[in-house]
């Protein structure tokens, strides 16, 4: 360690070296590869050229707006839904779950144990024609007499849920775990009623809980296509299943590698206002 | 009170009020359990359809109690091999990125120096990415250089290094901030150089956050279906496998792996929860 000793200057970045290298020719250089992509033009069977294409970029807003459109529009609900469904047990297990709150937890993160298609499929079963789900909705005329649930933009939605849920129970329930009880003891003292006392201290300080777990949950949401393609039918596919298959099955290479770059930016700058307005520390740690 | 008074009282309580006025006191209680009930059922249901007896190619419907899905797991071709290459992947991605995590974090918590706030944000980045833009990327890198990596087993190791390593660095700085500094400088003080103050201080202490990025990245990489399915070119991991079947036929095979996945890391997990009770109890 005597190297060290008489370096200590460039430790951290001896330290820090291999895994920026990784990062930065696996994940940084691959971008540089798809922007350069995306201004390509030609065809798979005589080759492509970069040629700055841009026209590749006003082709995909123009021709999927309604697929970016839903994407966010999804993603948006189901980030909403899973805030506002799990918020309330994050709350039950950091405040009344005691002993158990480690084994609760389990539970929280029990779904991440079965591999996501296998999930995905699971819900295809649930929701299936002649499944109870359907026949209890049709009972209580939630659903038409004949209708179906599975292969609509309500099942895409409740998919994307219930999938990225963990993603938001456990930082909601790892900021509400760190909050000092006596602030919300004082603030009951001081005759502010329970809920008065929840809206204006423990909320609060729950903050950045919510903003990482919305992060965390919007962020692959926006981006998915299993939920869209297992659970939904054409009309509620998302941008993920039109670059899925451009890449993977029609081999339109510079046309997807526009749409992922354009998803890519808008998310991003979405990440960086938010980020700007509840301060880069919470985010970045 | 005495056991008739109890009965007596029992008995002029209309049950129905009693149980609301339990649930009114207990929302929060029961509202929770209701909520583990919903995330648990897809899980109940994968479990309970791992024993049908599908007559037809698809495994929606019950048709009929069997044992033979568990005993003949591998009847069905390229399933185990399937199984077996994303172990493999797995187990060298999450030893390789839990390294380098391990390494970076120790420089992020430990060291100011320049470009400290720029390697956060890199570190960061593809966590805030979508898994289809990742993948994206990566194959038109590969695309471009297939001459020197063909497409195939390297090209789906080294995505997955790549999105796990952000992971294992975010797993392994939150234990280091908390960690007492006092102890190695003690170590130090006793006469211990760096190297045996950080085999015999350093590491025995930030061991559980090791072993914790190990499994949370051996979790990822496992599961991981996108990234894999645009670098994996013929090569079939177990989610792709999964991806395959389910647009032809959807073998019981592949839920009694998925339950199987699932009933060894949650017995780790609940192996883990007592270990920390207990560990809890004695301190």
């Amino acid at each position: 360690m005597g190297f060290f000793h008489r370096h200590r200057g460039a430790t951290p970045y001896l330290l820090l070296s291999p895994g920026m290298l990784w990062l930065a020719i696996f994940f940084l250089v691959p971008l540089g590869f798809l922007i350069y992509q995306s201004l390509q033009s030609g065809s798979i069977d005589f080759g492509y050229h970069f040629n700055w294409a841009w026209s590749n970029y006003w082709d995909a807003i123009k021709g999927y707006r309604g697929e970016f459109e839903r994407s966010f529009e999804y993603a948006g609900l189901a980030t909403a839904i899973a805030l506002l469904v799990s918020y309330p047990v994050a709350y039950w297990i950091a405040f009344r779950g005691g002993r158990w709150k480690n084994l609760l937890l389990l539970f929280i993160v029990a779904p991440f144990f079965v591999t996501y298609l296998i999930r995905t499929l699971a819900w295809e079963t649930i929701l299936s024609d002649h499944g109870v789900v359907v026949r209890l909705l049709t009972d209580i005329h939630l659903v038409s007499p004949g209708g179906r649930v599975l292969a609509t933009g309500t099942a895409v939605v409740a998919g994307i849920t219930y999938n990225f849920l963990p993603f938001m129970a456990l930082p909601l329930y790892v900021s509400l775990e760190q909050i000092d009880q006596t602030l919300i003891e004082a603030a009951e003292d001081l005759y502010a009623s329970k809920w008065r006392a929840f809206l204006r201290v423990t909320f609060p300080l729950s903050l950045p809980g919510v903003v990482a777990g919305t992060l965390l949950t919007f962020i692959p949401a926006a981006g998915d296509f299993i939920n869209a393609q297992l659970l939904g039918s054409p009309t509620s596919h998302m941008i993920g299943n039109v670059i899925n298959s451009k890449f993977n099955e029609l081999i339109d290479y510079p046309a997807a590698a526009a749409m992922s770059f354009i998803l890519m930016a808008i998310i991003l700058a979405m990440v960086l206002g938010y980020a700007r307005a509840v301060g880069t520390e919470k985010l970045t740690g | 009170m005495t056991s008739v008074a109890v009965a007596a009282r029992g008995a002029r309580r209309n049950p129905l009020r009693v149980t609301l006025a339990f649930v009114r006191r207990h929302v929060l209680t029961v509202y929770s359990l209701l909520f583990f009930a919903y995330l648990l059922l897809p899980i109940a249901v994968v479990a309970v359809f791992s024993f049908n007896h599908p007559t037809g190619r698809f495994n929606f419907v019950w048709k009929g109690f069997t044992w033979s899905n568990w005993s003949h797991w591998n009847a069905i071709p390229g399933i185990q091999s399937a199984v077996v290459l994303s172990l493999e992947i797995a187990l060298i991605a999450s030893v390789l990125a839990t390294g380098l995590g391990t390494l970076m974090a120790l420089a992020l918590v430990r060291y100011g120096f320049r470009g400290r706030g720029t390697t956060n944000f890199i570190v960061f980045l593809p966590l805030s990415t979508p898994e289809i833009v990742l993948g994206a990327s990566l194959l038109t890198l590969f695309l471009n250089i297939s001459h020197v990596i063909p497409i195939g087993f390297w090209t789906i190791l080294i995505a997955h290094v790549m999105f796990c390593v952000s992971f294992a660095v975010v797993t392994v700085k939150a234990r280091l901030v908390g960690f007492d500094r006092h102890l190695e400088e003690a170590a130090m003080d006793l006469g211990a150089n760096e190297w045996v103050t950080f085999k015999k201080v350093t590491l025995p202490l930030i061991a559980p956050a090791i072993l914790a990025a190990l499994l949370l990245c051996f979790a990822i990489s496992v599961d991981d279906f996108v990234v894999t399915y645009f670098v994996a070119g013929s090569r079939v991991t177990f989610p792709i496998f999964v991806w395959g079947a389910a647009r032809v036929a959807t073998p019981p095979q592949i839920n009694v792996i998925g339950i199987a996945f699932f009933v060894i890391a949650a017995t780790a997990m609940l192996g883990n929860v007592f270990l920390q009770n207990r560990r809890a109890k004695q301190a």
